[in-house]
């Protein structure tokens, strides 16, 4: 990051469960001196029309990410296991229930 | 970022990606001039929703009822909202709020010139959520696609909250043409200050806009300025009829032709006196965001000295 020039609070990651039965999804980021501030930051930010029973943050910098952008080989694993998915195999069309 | 790719084959993906219509996220490689676009862009636009607080929070005080106050209340409030979500998807480009903020003070990033037009009366709320907040409408609903995940994003959020601001203009209107006479003049008065400005708010004609034809090139817009501008004419032609108002322009018409209504020229001189600063309001509403500004520095100076002690406490 460039801007550090004078001291910022720290960014925090959002995200937020919109209701019972979902998983907290990233929503967007928030500023705050610590962890209390940012989840009310969070709410006055992200949930002012009831998107969320939850909140989570977390500070950026604790985030651990892969490498979309440089081809990454991490996901090349998964690429050629078609046989993974229920399509591979072929069923015929009267066998009921599969 | 360390990297053994080659540029030209990073480029080649950039590429392959925004020709797609897929999107690019913060930690993809772009161009050096596709990051700057965005940060100019984003950075401009989040500064028109905090400047934009402005001219409507003038009238929180004086809202005449303690309903229209509880409206334009959350209605700032959302501006300020939609501020954050955008200098939130800024900062994924590497820059930070600070940085931006400084800028702005700084005059060196602009604001959408609407906002250094004066609130003169509370009519003007109602005139600023339709054909303000309509014309933003306008601009963001495509720009919910744009190439840049981030980006997008903060703009589907948005748009999902601009109706309401939109609304709650008309609907403020409305109440008002139903009132007395005075009260019809006040809105007609109000809306013939707003028309020419709100039109200027999609930018130059699109032979003076040279960022145009890159800018779509990399799908960070997807229509022109000038479509845009015809666009938003054509909705708000009924909208007035509806409300029993008109628009100060006599080459208004419909043409069956084209399809579209004709219309007349904004004033681009106007428009570029106010975007080099020569607005009603330029001074006034820069000069407000540094007061603020530095008037908070003791509040978030204080903030990080008791994070910084709590922090060093629970870890004695």
């Amino acid at each position: 990051m460039s801007g550090q020039i004078r001291s910022e609070w720290p960014l925090y990651e959002v995200f937020i469960r919109g209701k019972r039965g979902l998983n907290h999804v990233h929503v967007g980021s928030v500023h705050a001196a610590d962890g209390q501030m940012a989840l009310r930051h969070a709410r006055d930010v992200y949930t002012r029309r009831n998107e969320g029973v939850s909140i989570w943050v977390v500070p950026s910098t604790e985030i651990i990410a892969s490498s979309p952008g440089e081809k990454d080989p991490l996901f090349a694993p998964s690429g050629d296991k078609a046989y993974r998915h229920p399509t591979f195999y072929e069923i015929p069309d009267n066998v009921p229930h599969m | 970022m360390s990297s053994a790719v080659a540029e030209p084959q990073l480029e080649a993906e950039f590429e392959a990606i925004v020709g797609h219509k897929d999107r690019i996220e913060p930690r993809d490689w772009m161009p050096e001039a596709y990051r700057k676009t965005l940060i100019r862009q984003v950075a401009q636009h989040a500064h028109s929703e905090i400047i934009g607080m402005q001219p409507e929070g003038n009238w929180i005080g004086r809202a005449p009822s303690l309903r229209r106050k509880a409206i334009l209340l959350a209605k700032v409030q959302d501006e300020a909202g939609h501020g954050l979500y955008l200098y939130s998807a800024a900062e994924t480009l590497g820059t930070s709020r600070n940085e931006l903020t400084e800028l702005l003070i700084a005059g060196k990033q602009k604001y959408s010139s609407i906002f250094n037009y004066p609130t003169l009366s509370y009519t003007d709320v109602g005139t600023i959520g339709w054909l303000v907040d309509g014309a933003a409408i306008c601009n963001q609903v495509p720009l919910c696609r744009t190439s840049f995940g981030p980006y997008g994003r903060a703009m589907i959020r948005i748009c999902k909250e601009e109706s309401f601001h939109q609304r709650q203009g008309f609907e403020l209107l409305m109440t008002m043409m139903r009132g007395t006479q005075e009260q019809r003049d006040m809105v007609q008065e109000s809306v013939n200050r707003f028309w020419w400005p709100a039109l200027m708010m999609f930018g130059p004609p699109d032979d003076a806009s040279p960022n145009t034809e890159q800018s779509m090139a990399w799908g960070i817009k997807t229509h022109t300025n000038d479509e845009l501008r015809q666009k938003f004419v054509d909705m708000s032609v009924p909208q007035a009829e509806a409300l029993g108002v008109t628009f100060p322009d006599p080459e208004l018409k419909w043409n069956a032709e084209r399809g579209h209504y004709d219309f007349g020229t904004p004033d681009w001189d106007e428009f570029w006196d106010v975007v080099k600063g020569n607005g009603p309001c330029n001074a006034q509403r820069l000069a407000h965001r540094k007061r603020a500004w530095d008037e908070g520095a003791w509040v978030r100076e204080a903030a990080l000295a008791f994070a910084a002690k709590e922090s060093k406490e629970n870890h004695a």
